[in-house]
């Protein structure tokens, strides 16, 4: 019973924030209030026709696409020879590979915003990308690692020895075999690079600035609900990504075991 | 194979570069007005043990050991119930509803949490909205996802054999708790408190947001130097403080999980 209540409330504290930016964003005054005062998508119409909004979007797509696009076969590769390569040192790479997660936001970004600036670069969406590689492929590593390792060898064996080439036998039975991985890598990255803000925010300007660096800008200067409107449409789809790899990965089996 | 890790290994250069780069820089001599630095110097930590920036310290050490308190003690009840639940649909429904904030950004997260602190829905008492009370209320949001993976993870490890028999045994179930699932999840609960003790050190957007200006952790120091006061030197010495802090009690998660049998 007494551990009943404590689940309850504890997913209550952790979903009220949502719910509130969900029902502020309908509401039709500039002036916060809770339960909203009426209806009204005013403040949606104001996030899709704010030009810096539209700016940023363009800049986070580039961005997250650009990223993604480089540490997703950056990354298997990696995972690859981590699990079959006879490396010396293995838990050493491994710990290196993971090591940009463990990096404070703020270390990593005034580095890159000085690298950057020594390289002549910050006017560059490249600086964006590149930190966002890094950044990204702890993910994709560990996500494709565990797909690799539960990929029996003897069916590439098996390939090869019918007279598959390598690289045949790489394209139609191992890559086929780590889409769960790879799905699940891609999925990791697109979410972290979407929502990456503190690195992003030291190596950015108003040019090249991402949506959750435009967010930032916003709340500091007004106080209207468009960004309740930005934030719900954030939520709903993180909520549908995250329903779709439930409902495909199991989550639980992912998170839970080794 | 070895080949197969060059692609990746070009990645980590680039990002160590950028940190080899903040470390040098936080060695120079910063200029005022200028973006160039100087000569070589230490000029840079002692400053960050001045008095004007003690403070900022010690409420990042404060809020995140609060934090850590207030993280464990609301995560362990979902992680068991996370763990032992034989329902697929309860332990998705509490996997969707406890991660999703893991997954919808910091922006996205804190704002949620300004409206919430900032009178919008009740009234509180006391002044929630940019004081150190708000930040921790925003931190422990933002660690609980971290805590209750780790945590469940640890409690799933335990064979509930051990809990049965104990239970067989006589011993009630809050003592069945205290004597054997708690013990035996100790691990789990060690390295969940490292890990989300030094994430916490290193928080910005929270503190940044609902603090206001007001509650400054380190990571809104080295902000305001490098980016508002363009003291790249000074802010570089802070973010090597961060990272050194972080390192070091990862580095004894790293002891604390190689002691346990794997």
């Amino acid at each position: 019973m007494i551990l009943r209540a404590a689940v309850v409330a504890l997913v209550a504290f952790m979903t009220l924030p949502t719910v509130v930016v969900i029902a502020v964003s309908f509401n039709p005054t500039a002036i916060l209030s809770f339960p909203p005062a009426g209806f009204s998508l005013r403040w949606y119409e104001n996030v899709l026709t704010y030009p810096q909004f539209q700016r940023a979007a363009v800049n986070s797509v580039v961005v997250t696409g650009g990223a993604v696009a480089l540490a997703l076969p950056v990354g298997t590769l990696a995972a690859l020879a981590l699990e079959r390569g006879r490396l010396r040192g293995r838990s050493l790479w491994a710990a290196v590979l993971l090591s940009p997660l463990v990096v404070p936001g703020v270390a990593a970004g005034l580095g890159f915003l000085i690298l950057a600036a020594a390289l002549g670069l910050l006017r560059s969406r490249s600086v964006l990308i590149a930190a966002h590689v890094a950044l990204v492929l702890p993910f994709v590593v560990r996500s494709v690692w565990v797909s690799v390792r539960n990929l029996d060898p003897a069916l590439e064996r098996a390939a090869a020895s019918l007279g598959a080439t390598p690289w045949r036998t790489f394209r139609r039975v191992t890559l086929p075999l780590l889409r769960p991985g790879l799905f699940a890598g891609l999925l990791f990255a697109v979410v972290v690079s979407l929502n990456e803000f503190v690195v992003s925010l030291f190596i950015s300007n108003r040019v090249t600035e991402i949506l959750p660096v435009a967010m930032f800008t916003y709340v500091v200067n007004y106080t209207d609900p468009t960004i309740a409107a930005l934030s719900s449409l954030f939520i709903l789809a993180t909520f549908l990504v995250v329903w779709l790899a439930d409902r495909y990965l199991d989550l639980g089996r992912v998170f839970l075991q080794h | 194979m070895k080949l197969l890790l060059l692609p990746a290994a070009a990645v980590l250069a680039v990002f160590a570069a950028a940190l080899a780069s903040l470390f040098r820089w936080s060695l120079l001599e910063f200029i005022p007005g200028s973006l160039q630095a100087g000569s070589l110097t230490l000029a840079n930590f002692r400053a960050v043990l001045a008095a004007q920036y003690l403070g900022a310290i010690r409420d990042t050490v404060v809020l995140s050991a609060l934090t850590t308190v207030c993280t464990l003690l609301g995560a362990y009840p979902v992680a068991y119930v996370l763990a032992r639940t034989p329902s697929r649909r309860v332990r998705s429904a509490l996997l969707v509803l406890t991660l999703a904030p893991f997954f919808t950004g910091a922006i996205v997260r804190t704002y949620a949490w300004v409206l919430v602190l900032g009178n919008t829905v009740v009234t509180w008492p006391v002044p929630m909205l940019f004081t150190e009370r708000g930040v921790l209320v925003g931190l422990v949001h933002f660690s609980m996802p971290t805590m209750i993976l780790i945590l469940a993870a640890a409690i799933s490890h335990i064979d509930p054999v051990y809990e049965r028999a104990a239970a067989s045994l006589g011993a009630s179930p809050a003592r069945v708790f205290r004597r054997v699932t708690l013990p035996l999840s100790l691990p789990g609960i060690v390295s969940g408190a490292l890990i989300v003790f030094a994430w916490t050190l290193s928080a910005f957007p929270t503190p940044e947001l609902l603090g206001g200006g007001k509650v400054k952790m380190i990571a809104n120091v080295v902000k305001d130097l490098g980016l508002d006061s363009f003291n790249w030197p000074g802010a570089a010495a802070f973010a090597m403080l961060a990272l050194a802090l972080t390192l070091a009690l990862l580095t004894a998660v790293g002891r604390v999980s190689a002691g346990r049998t794997p």
